[in-house]
C-alpha cells in the first residue's frame, strides 16, 4: 500500500493537503484535508461576543445578558463544529464496487455517500461561472436508466474544500485509471 | 460495425468484471473448517456466503438440504467453496481434501479461503474448470454483519411486483445482497443444539434467541384484535344508522371537526385491529406508527384530563366562559357604536350607517340572550365534554376549536352579512358602470358587447350608479372590519388544527427506530478499508448507512384528512376584494363549491 501527500491550494487561497493511498490494484483513496479551526480566530470571536455582552450588561444592569452570551457562545461553537466545519473530504474508488464520498466534520461526525459502479457514467472536471469567477469542480455523472447515452444526475465533489485545477487534475487522473479498468471487459464473454 | 456493437453490448450490460467479490459474514471468522454455502450472483461476479457447513457431512444429505432450502426460501443457495481454518501449522492433507470436494460439488468458480492461526490476513483463491482465460482474478473480501443486514430494509424500496426483468437486472447490487440475506431467514433458524445431519455456523448458530415478552404479546394480540374488531364494527354500525343521517344532524356532523377527528381515529383503530398480517415493510411500519401515535395521543389526553380535573380547574373554566362571551359581545357593541359615529375620522352616510349598525346590534342582543339562557347548563356540559379528553389530545384540541367556533358564531354571521352586501354592491356597480359606458354583458357569448339603451334606462341606471357609488365607503368599511375579525378567528382555529395534524401525522415509531436501531432503516452502505497486506486480497468492511431523520419523516408520514388551502395569495386577495366568501379549511371528500 503506497501513500503520498502533496500540498495544494484551494480556490480561496487556503492550504490543502491531498493524500493518495493505493490499497490494491483497483482500490484507491484520495483524501483532501483542510486546515483545522485556529485557536486565534476562536478566541477573537469569543472575546468579541463577550465584550459586546458586557457592554449591554453595563447599559441594562441585567445579569441574564452575560449568562445568555455564554450559553449562545457554547451552543454556537457546538453547532459550528458539528454541522459546518468540514475537516476532511475523501473519495474512495473501488473498481467494480463503486465510489464512496466521505465528509468528516470537526466534531468527528462523518457523512458518507456510496454510489454503485453500475450507476456511474464518468468522472469529469466541469467549469462553472459563479458571479465574476470561473471555477473548476470535479463531478460524477450518473447514468440515466431510460436513456443509455444520457446523464440523469451530476454529483459535485469536494464542494467545501474547492481545490484548484492542479489538484483536480491529480484526482481526475487517479480516478480515470481505475474507471478505465472496468472498460477492459473480457472479449470472450461478449463475442461468440 | 458488428464488432463494435457487440462491444457496446458487452460494456453496457452488467459489466463482466474481472474482479471476484466475496461477501463473508463476520460471525463466521472463527468457525471451524468446512464448506461455504451461499448464493452466487453471476451478473455481478460476486458470492454472498450465508453459512459454513462443518465436517462430518454426507454430500448427498447436503445436496438434499440445499434443494429443500431453495424450495422454501426461493433463493438459489448452493455450495460455493471451502473454508480452511487451521489453528496450528498448515495441514496439507486437509487442503487437498478440500480441493477434492470441488469435484463433488461442482460450482464455477470454486472459492477457497484459508486462515492460518489468528492471522487477520486470509488467502483466497479460485479454481476454474473452464480455464480458457488464465488471467489472475483479483479478489475482494467484504465482511458484513449478518444480523444487521438481515434485519435492515433498504430505501427506496424496490417494488418487486412491478419491476420487469430488465429492471431487475439493472437493480442495485446491494439490494440483491440484502434480499438474499433477508430471504434466508429460515436457514438461520437451525442452531448447533439441533440434532440434524448438517452442522452449520451462522450468526444464530450459538442458539436461537427470542424474547418471552414478545412471544406472549404475539399470543395475546390475536384475541385482543378480534375483540377490538367486533367492538369497532358495532360502533361503526351505530354511526352509520339511519337515525343520524337526517338533514340537520348530518350537516352538524360535517361541520364539527371533532367528528372528523373521531372518524379518522376510528379508521386507524380498524387498520391496526385487522387480522391480516402486514404484507411488506411499509405496511408494517405504518401499523406500528399508527399504534404508537394512538398510544401517545391517549397518554397525553389522560394527562391533560388529570390536570383539568385536579383542583376543579374545569369548573373555573366554565365559570369564566360566560363572562368571556359577555366581554366579546360588549367589545363588539363598542366597535359598532364607533362605526356608527365617525370611525377614524371618515364621514359615513348617516342613514345607511344607522340601519346597518342597529341591525348588527340587535343581532348581538339576540346572541347574548341565548348565551344567558344556556348559562346554568354550561358547567355540566363542559364537565362531561372534558371527559372526552381521555380519547386523546387531538380530540381535546378539536373540541377546543369547535368551542371557539361556536362562541364566535356571531362574528361569522356578521362576516357573511357584510360580505354578501358588499358583493351585491360590487356586482351592481360593475353592471351599472357598463351601462354608463353603453355596454352590456352578453351571457351567451360570455363577453362585453355594446348596446344601445333608451334614454330613461340610461337616466335610471346613472342615478342608481351614483347612489351605489356614494354608499360604497360605508359598506366597504363594515365589510373590512368584519373580515378582519373573521380572519383572526380563522387564524386561531388554523393553529389548533396545525397542532392536531402534527400529532396525527408524525411517525414516532420510525423516529424512535432510527434513534435506537439505526441499522433497520438503511439509506445505503458504506465501506471501510481494513488493514491490507501485499499479496492478500483486498479487505473491506461493509456497514449500513442509516437514513437521515428528514427522509424518515418524509417516507413514513401518516396521511391526514385535511388539505391545506390551495389558493395562492393573489387569488385570496382577489376573492376578498370582490367580496366572495372564503372557506379556509376544506376537508378531503367535501364537494368544492
Amino acid at each position: 500500500m503506497q501513500s503520498q501527500e502533496r500540498p495544494f491550494r484551494s480556490a480561496s487561497g487556503e492550504p490543502l493537503a491531498l493524500r493518495r493511498r493505493q490499497h490494491s490494484a483497483s482500490c484507491r483513496e484520495l483524501a483532501l484535508r483542510r486546515p483545522r479551526l485556529q485557536l486565534r480566530s476562536l478566541s477573537a470571536v469569543t472575546s468579541a461576543v463577550w465584550l459586546a455582552a458586557y457592554g449591554v450588561f453595563v447599559l441594562s444592569e441585567n445579569s441574564m445578558v452575560l449568562s445568555a452570551a455564554i450559553f449562545i457562545t457554547l451552543v454556537g461553537l457546538i453547532i459550528y463544529l458539528h454541522f459546518v466545519k468540514i475537516d476532511q473530504e475523501s473519495l474512495l474508488v473501488i473498481g467494480s464496487l463503486g465510489i464512496q464520498l466521505t465528509s468528516s466534520y470537526a466534531s468527528g461526525k462523518e457523512s458518507t455517500t456510496f454510489i454503485e459502479m453500475s450507476r456511474v457514467k464518468d468522472v469529469v472536471i466541469n467549469e462553472a461561472i459563479y458571479m465574476q469567477k470561473v471555477i473548476y469542480y470535479l463531478c460524477i455523472l450518473l447514468k440515466d436508466p431510460q436513456d443509455p447515452q444520457g446523464v440523469s444526475e451530476v454529483v459535485p465533489l469536494f464542494q467545501s474544500s474547492q481545490p484548484r485545477l492542479d489538484c483536480l487534475m491529480e484526482v481526475y487522473k487517479s480516478c480515470q485509471e481505475i474507471l478505465d479498468q472496468r472498460k477492459e471487459a473480457p472479449q470472450s464473454s461478449g463475442i461468440k | 460495425m458488428r464488432g463494435v456493437r457487440l462491444q457496446e453490448v458487452c460494456c453496457s450490460s452488467g459489466i463482466a468484471d474481472m474482479v471476484l467479490k466475496v461477501f463473508f459474514p463476520s460471525c463466521c471468522s472463527s468457525a471451524e473448517s468446512g464448506i461455504l454455502i451461499g448464493r452466487w450472483i453471476s451478473e455481478q461476479n460476486s458470492a454472498v456466503i450465508l453459512a459454513v457447513v462443518h465436517f462430518p457431512f454426507i454430500p448427498v444429505q447436503v445436496k438434499q438440504f440445499l434443494s429443500e432450502l431453495q424450495r422454501v426460501t426461493k433463493v438459489n443457495v448452493s455450495v460455493l467453496g471451502s473454508w480452511n481454518n487451521s489453528k496450528q501449522e498448515k495441514e496439507e492433507s486437509l487442503s487437498e481434501f478440500l480441493e477434492d470436494l470441488g469435484t463433488i460439488f461442482s460450482h464455477e468458480p470454486w472459492i477457497q479461503i484459508s486462515k492460518e492461526g489468528d492471522s487477520k490476513f486470509w488467502s483466497c483463491s479460485t479454481l476454474q474448470k473452464r480455464s480458457n482465460n488464465h488471467r489472475e482474478e483479483e479478489i475482494i473480501l467484504v465482511y458484513y454483519d449478518q444480523r444487521k443486514v438481515m434485519l435492515s430494509c433498504l430505501h427506496p424500496p424496490l417494488d418487486t411486483a412491478a419491476s420487469t426483468a430488465q429492471e431487475a437486472e439493472d437493480a442495485s447490487r446491494l439490494s440483491a445482497i440484502f434480499d438474499t440475506v433477508a430471504k434466508s431467514k429460515v436457514l438461520f433458524m437451525t442452531d448447533k443444539y439441533d440434532d440434524g445431519p448438517i452442522k452449520l455456523t451462522h450468526w444464530q448458530s450459538d442458539g436461537v434467541e427470542a424474547s418471552i415478552i414478545v412471544e406472549l404479546m404475539k399470543q395475546a394480540s390475536v384475541p385482543t384484535c378480534m375483540l377490538l374488531t367486533f367492538l369497532l364494527s358495532l360502533i361503526s354500525g351505530a354511526c352509520k344508522s339511519r337515525m343520524l343521517k337526517f338533514w340537520p344532524l348530518s350537516f352538524l356532523w360535517s361541520k364539527l371537526s371533532t367528528c372528523e377527528q373521531l372518524a379518522h381515529r376510528l379508521q386507524h383503530l380498524q387498520v391496526i385491529s385487522s387480522n391480516k398480517k402486514a404484507q411488506n415493510q411499509t405496511q408494517l411500519m405504518r401499523k406500528a406508527n399508527i399504534f404508537v401515535s394512538l398510544l401517545i395521543d391517549v397518554a397525553l389526553g389522560i394527562l391533560l384530563m388529570s390536570w383539568l380535573y385536579r383542583k376543579n380547574r374545569i369548573g373555573h373554566l366554565a365559570d369564566t366562559l360566560i363572562p368571556v362571551a359577555d366581554r366579546v359581545a360588549e367589545e363588539l357593541q363598542d366597535l359598532l357604536q364607533w362605526l356608527m359615529g365617525a370611525p377614524a375620522g371618515l364621514k359615513m352616510n348617516r342613514a345607511l350607517d344607522q340601519v346597518l349598525g342597529r341591525f348588527f346590534l340587535y343581532h348581538i342582543h339576540l346572541w347574548i340572550s341565548y348565551i344567558h339562557l344556556m348559562s346554568p347548563f354550561i358547567e355540566m356540559i363542559l364537565w362531561y365534554v372534558g371527559l372526552s379528553a381521555c380519547l386523546g389530545l387531538t380530540v381535546a384540541l378539536c373540541i377546543l376549536s369547535d368551542i371557539v367556533a361556536l362562541l364566535t358564531f356571531h362574528i361569522y354571521c356578521f362576516y357573511v352579512y357584510g360580505a354578501r352586501l358588499y358583493c351585491l354592491k360590487i356586482y351592481g356597480l360593475s353592471s351599472l358602470w357598463r351601462l354608463f359606458r353603453g355596454k352590456k354583458w352578453n351571457v351567451l357569448r360570455q363577453r362585453v358587447d355594446s348596446c344601445s339603451y333608451d334614454l330613461d334606462q340610461l337616466f335610471i341606471g346613472t342615478l342608481l350608479f351614483t347612489i351605489l357609488l356614494f354608499l360604497l365607503p360605508t359598506t366597504a368599511l363594515y365589510y373590512l372590519v368584519f373580515t378582519l375579525l373573521r380572519l383572526l378567528v380563522v387564524i386561531v382555529q388554523g393553529l389548533i388544527h396545525l397542532l392536531v395534524d402534527l400529532v396525527d401525522s408524525l411517525p414516532l415509531y420510525s423516529i424512535i427506530l432510527r434513534l435506537c436501531r439505526s441499522y433497520r432503516l438503511a439509506a445505503g452502505v458504506k465501506f471501510r478499508v481494513l488493514e491490507q497486506q501485499d499479496g492478500k486480497p483486498l479487505r473491506l468492511l461493509m456497514q449500513i448507512n442509516p437514513l437521515s431523520y428528514g427522509s424518515v419523516v418524509q417516507t413514513y408520514r401518516l396521511p391526514t384528512y385535511s388539505c391545506y388551502p390551495k389558493d395562492s395569495w393573489t387569488s385570496l386577495c382577489k376573492k376578498l376584494f370582490l367580496g366572495e366568501l372564503i372557506y379556509p379549511w376544506k376537508h378531503k371528500g367535501e364537494k368544492q363549491d
